[in-house]
């Protein structure tokens, strides 16, 4: 029954994902749609950021780098917490 | 060996989930969006919990190594929380949860400011997200009102004797809506000019709540859920850190 759970978390949160969305200016952020919209309403406007790494698949393939470094952190600080620290404190030694 | 297998292939699924990429949506205020005045005065508003949450990073390493791997789990949790889009279907638009709530419960709220602030400091520098002249704001409503309302809202929860669980789904909760109070109240108090303020205020903050309500409620579940997790796994890591008291699990 777990194993099947975990399946179909897993399942939704690829299905979900923007990245797998075929057309994805359908989903503007908030960042769009309030944000940056109620600033130029009140006469600011966003400008490019100092370093400005939105230039062909540059971003992306930092985004991916980011998202896996992260995961990976996450991954090893989990299995030295949850699995050899949970190992370690029953270890009768 | 057998009981590594599942760990190694569960930190490759997880690192492929979250390597997937995607645009760059989010709710931090965008580069040039504060007049500098404002974009200053923020950034001496975060110093001090920024300073103090270094220090009390120091002090907690020292009298327990466990902090060390917390610190990872958290800090990683919430640089991904606060930079990956999840849509939402019901607003038709994506945003994100902030994860200063989570943070703030393991790590202590001074810590969980100085990750908000290290996450949106490289969110800034490589990802096109928010921006250097708004980090100081970015720091105060995404870290120290994040931070700070998650964690007033768990100890909330442990005064009303709630289980463990629904304090921590408070703390996400609190935390979620919080930081968008902050990002609205930073934006009104900038640049309401001579509209009444509580205005634009409600404006901007009524503008988030179609996609952060159902956001939070996210956020809150998946905070009450690793509560849970970490009661079952290790209670002696809540235990050092003080978060079990009388609360019932």
């Amino acid at each position: 029954m777990k194993r099947w759970l975990v399946a179909l978390s897993l399942g939704l949160v690829l299905v979900a994902h923007p990245a797998l969305a075929a057309d994805q200016p359908k989903w503007p952020g908030v960042d769009e749609v309030v944000v940056e919209k109620f600033a130029k309403e009140l006469g600011r406007e966003a400008r490019e950021p100092y370093i400005n790494t939105d230039q062909g698949d540059l971003l992306l393939f930092l985004f991916a780098l980011a998202g896996a470094t992260g995961g990976f952190v996450i991954g090893y600080c989990w299995h030295k917490l949850f699995v050899a620290g949970k190992t370690e404190r029953e270890s009768p030694n | 060996m057998p009981t590594r297998r599942p760990t190694i292939l569960l930190q490759l699924l997880a690192a492929v989930l979250l390597g997937l990429p995607s645009q760059a949506w989010a709710m931090h205020i965008s580069e040039g969006i504060l007049p500098p005045g404002w974009a200053l005065l923020w950034f001496l508003v975060a110093a001090p919990f920024v300073g103090w949450g270094v220090v009390q990073i120091q002090r907690r390493k020292a009298i327990d190594p466990a902090y060390i791997p917390l610190l990872g789990i958290f800090g990683a949790a919430v640089f991904v929380f606060s930079c990956f889009p999840i849509p939402v279907p019901v607003a038709g638009s994506t945003a994100h949860p902030a994860g200063t709530g989570m943070s703030a419960i393991f790590l202590g709220p001074f810590a969980s400011v100085v990750v908000a602030f290290i996450s949106l400091l490289l969110q800034a520098l490589f990802l096109a997200h928010g921006g250097l002249t708004t980090l100081g704001g970015n720091t105060l409503s995404m870290g120290v009102l994040g931070s700070f309302s998650g964690y007033a809202a768990f100890k909330l929860g442990r005064l009303l004797r709630l289980n463990l669980f629904w304090c921590g789904f408070l703390a996400g909760m609190a935390a979620d809506l919080f930081t968008y109070f902050g990002t609205a109240g930073e934006m009104a108090l900038a640049l309401h000019g001579t509209q009444p303020l509580l205005s634009v205020l409600g404006q901007i903050y009524l503008a988030f709540m179609p996609t952060q309500i159902p956001l939070s409620l996210l956020e809150g579940a998946v905070t009450g859920g690793m509560l849970v997790y970490v009661h079952k796994h290790r209670p002696d890591i809540l235990r050092k850190l003080k978060v079990l008291g009388e609360v019932r699990a």
